[in-house]
């Protein structure tokens, strides 16, 4: 099956490696990411306000052409998905924001989130499956105690997002144990980084990061996965006390099915 | 001329599309909120204050530029308040107004790093900046 591939403008520059190992990983496992034609930034978070509409548009372009081709929509970021994921969501239930951007795109056929939003962790899980998953690693990652950082914007608000137990979450730790690791849970795997504050409240950044990784620390891991840019960043850059490697969970991926 | 507070703070409901009314002052939005330490207007206290009409102490708040728009607050509400919504509206009523912008594209090289992902820059200038 082929699906649209949305990597966003972080994905081309600094996590060039999200994006990288994901694709190679995916031709392993038989799936076919087809990037899409001319997407724009999604603009990196969510426009809580019902009044904005510009700030929706480019989310909805990229999932109208999806649409247009008939395939679902394959995000990686933990952003895109949530901003793509919840503007769809808009665009099915809510008239007024439906209305006003159909009317400024004029599209040839009227978008009213018919398209299927899917992060890859989500493939991993609901398509390939994590034991069939496991069956394709040929380097198993055995004895590596991972502490799975799941952050904000994949889980949050559950009911929109509909990606896991937004408070007792279990892909990252079942995608750990399909490719031969060991999860450890720690309790701050959900809770902020800091995100965007880190531009101009560095030290707000480094509260969070600390308690983060030392809960991770304190638990057992060595290293922690993430799928998001910016909780890299912070994560790496503003935990001061204690560290611990951080990496894009699809480097681990490639790790295990041989393709890095 | 500036809008009335009272004007503002229809327009905070308006475009948020939060009911206030619906809080039942239990705090557990505070109690989750991982910016709490670092806002004066503590988010329980922001709903009931948008309910009073009281909007410009709420638009000079530092809790407007704090707010790290992580859900908890959401998740964790038993009514389905959803306080960072009206946050949200609040920094939004400040923003766009001429020359109000918290952050500004000049000061932004000065804050960077080489590592610094792109998604944060655009994230913060989306909620910083009109």
């Amino acid at each position: 099956m082929i699906y649209s591939y949305y990597p966003g403008c972080t994905l081309r520059t600094k996590a060039k490696d999200l994006d990288e190992y994901a694709r190679k990983s995916a031709e392993v496992l038989g799936i076919n990411l087809e990037e899409l034609p001319d997407w724009q930034c999604c603009g990196a978070v969510y426009p809580l306000a019902q009044d904005e509409i510009a700030t929706r548009l480019s989310s909805v372009r990229a999932l109208a052409s999806a649409g247009s081709l008939g395939r679902d929509l394959v995000t990686l970021c933990s952003a895109c998905h949530h901003v793509i994921k919840r503007v769809n969501n808009d665009m099915k239930t809510n008239q007024d924001i439906r209305m006003k951007v159909n009317n400024y795109l004029e599209p040839d056929k009227e978008y009213a989130g018919e398209t299927k939003v899917i992060h890859f962790l989500e493939l991993l899980r609901d398509v390939v499956g994590f034991d069939e998953l496991k069956k394709k690693v040929v380097n198993p990652l055995t004895g590596r105690k991972i502490g799975a950082y799941y952050g904000c914007l994949l889980l949050r608000p559950g009911d929109e997002m509909q990606f896991d137990n937004p408070e007792n979450p279990a892909i990252m730790e079942d995608f750990i144990r399909s490719i031969g690791a060991t999860p450890v849970v720690y309790p701050y795997r959900n809770e902020c980084c800091g995100g965007y504050v880190s531009i101009t409240e560095k030290s707000l950044s480094q509260k969070k990061c600390n308690t983060i990784v030392s809960s991770a620390a304190e638990k057992g891991a060595d290293e922690i996965i993430t799928a998001c840019p910016l909780c890299m960043y912070n994560l790496d850059t503003n935990s001061t006390e204690r560290k611990l490697p951080v990496r894009y969970f699809t480097e681990l991926l490639a790790e295990a099915l041989g393709v890095k | 001329m500036q809008a009335a507070e009272r004007e503002i703070a229809e327009n905070i409901i308006r475009i948020s599309g939060v009911n206030p009314r619906k809080c039942m002052k239990c705090g557990k939005c505070s109690g989750t909120c991982p910016a709490f330490n670092d806002m004066d207007i503590h988010p329980h206290q922001f709903v009931s204050m948008v309910e009073k009409g009281k909007i410009k102490e709420l638009m000079k708040s530092k809790s407007i530029w704090t707010c790290l728009s992580c859900f908890a607050c959401v998740e964790r509400c038993p009514r389905n308040v959803e306080p960072v919504k009206l946050i949200e509206a609040a920094r939004l009523s400040v923003i766009r107004r001429q020359g109000e912008n918290h952050l500004k594209a000049d000061e932004i090289p000065a804050l960077l790093d080489e590592n610094i992902p792109q998604q944060a820059i655009v994230s913060a200038f989306r909620k910083y900046s009109k």
